[in-house]
């Protein structure tokens, strides 16, 4: 074989590696989601976040608008610390909007649902959101059905 | 009890000979690594390698790529759809082949394809007294032989192993979308929800690029060390695949600790 078509082969296997490398960073991973300075971060703290878990999307009214950046324990007011970052394109979220933790179906992963409420100001890097809900425990309810079942039974 | 002392005597020079060959490696090693300095000089040498460790195995790895996507796309789907959870499909198959089966199922097919072929080359030119002949010719056999072939298989892995995940996930796509009927929008979405380009992707090329570096050093060193008759270089060539094959299978535990478990 000459050397001009092993040279071509080679140059189309690197073409062939670049090809892959973006079908995987587009099409099967998201790069787009890399890079810290493309949105503005926030905080909220819950009671439970139940099986949250870092880069589980935010969304708001079903659709993404930002991800989990960093779950903590906070041992001062015994609450977990969600972090979460907005992307930019979402700057008007009022000061009185109100996060959840909801599961996708019954047995998907969690994420955080954003509920604008009626502030005329709009949160900011580093803004706290004040009113959130704690994701539901199944083993929780179970038990306030149990509970709620016998209560009945023994006031009859 | 002289038995003893022999079967001690034995044992010791085993472990002696296992410890020499290690050393001997890894001096091996060091001057591959400065050999491979002439890399813009000699690059046609590099060219002509990456050919033979890279273009050659792309069949294969190609052809295994889209038969193991496909696969786990049918292993996945009976299991998932169990749990009513067959829209998770993409995840399963693309974090399957991204993290772990790209870069050990082309490891050891390139281990298989490339490395023995590379021991196998390097322990005839031996046999033959090539490399003698190099050197009588003041041709420095690391700089001229060794470190073209080490770092074309060093960069070749990479790449194999990334077009090995991604042909497995279209293969994937194929069998579940097309065949099975998972709708493309959710197995594209959450494939892309799940899978981080970082964490994901750059880790297991970080693992291919250990496990080419270490296939390669395994291969080139079984072939410059082995004993130049017919005989030793088959047995140079049947160790390069075991020890190769051992190395990925070790290395990916370990570093799948390291890197996933964090």
């Amino acid at each position: 074989m000459t050397s001009r078509i092993i040279e071509i082969l080679v140059g189309l296997f690197m073409v062939l590696f670049f090809a892959a490398m973006v079908l995987l960073a587009t099409r099967i991973s998201n790069l787009s989601g890399i890079g810290g300075g493309s949105g503005y971060e926030i905080t909220a703290s819950f009671d439970n976040i139940g099986g949250l878990k870092v880069r589980a999307p935010v969304s708001a009214g079903g659709v993404r608008v930002g991800k989990v950046t960093g779950i903590s324990y906070d041992s001062e007011s015994f609450r977990a610390n969600v972090t979460m970052q907005i992307e930019d394109s979402h700057r008007a979220f009022p000061l009185d909007t109100s996060a959840s933790i909801y599961t996708a179906g019954l047995l998907g992963e969690q994420y955080i649902g954003l509920e604008p409420g009626a502030e005329e100001d709009f949160l900011e890097e580093g803004h706290e959101i004040e009113l959130t809900q704690s994701a539901m425990v199944l083993e929780k309810l179970i038990g306030q059905v149990v509970f709620s079942k016998s209560g009945n039974n023994s006031s009859e | 009890m002289n038995a003893i002392f022999d079967w001690l005597q034995n044992f010791g020079q085993f472990w002696l000979n296992m410890l020499e060959k290690f050393g001997r490696s890894h001096l091996f090693l060091g001057r591959m690594l400065i050999g491979s300095l002439g890399f813009f000089r000699r690059f046609g040498l590099y060219v002509r390698q990456l050919h033979a460790a890279g273009v050659l195995t792309l069949s294969i790895v190609l052809v295994s790529g889209l038969f193991v996507g496909m696969v786990l796309a049918l292993q996945g789907y009976n299991t998932l759809v169990g749990f009513g959870a067959e829209e998770s499909l993409g995840v399963v198959v693309a974090l399957t082949l991204v993290r772990e089966l790209g870069p050990v199922v082309a490891g050891l097919l390139f281990a298989g394809r490339a490395g023995s072929a590379m021991t196998a080359e390097i322990g005839l030119m031996k046999a033959t007294e090539q490399i003698a002949g190099l050197e009588m010719m003041a041709v420095d056999p690391f700089q001229r032989v060794y470190a073209p072939r080490f770092i074309a298989g060093f960069i070749a892995l990479p790449c194999l192993a990334a077009m090995f995940s991604a042909i497995g996930v279209l293969g994937g796509y194929l069998v579940g979308v097309e065949v099975l009927g998972v709708d493309s929008g959710a197995f594209w979405s959450q494939m892309q929800a799940s899978v981080d380009f970082v964490d994901d992707v750059v880790n297991g090329l970080i693992k291919a690029v250990v496990f080419g570096f270490v296939v390669s050093w395994i291969a080139i060193f079984e072939g410059a060390d082995c004993i130049p008759t017919s005989e030793g270089v088959s047995r140079a060539t049947t160790r390069t695949v075991v020890y190769s094959s051992l190395a990925i299978l070790g290395l990916d535990f370990l570093l799948t600790a390291v890197m996933f478990n964090v």
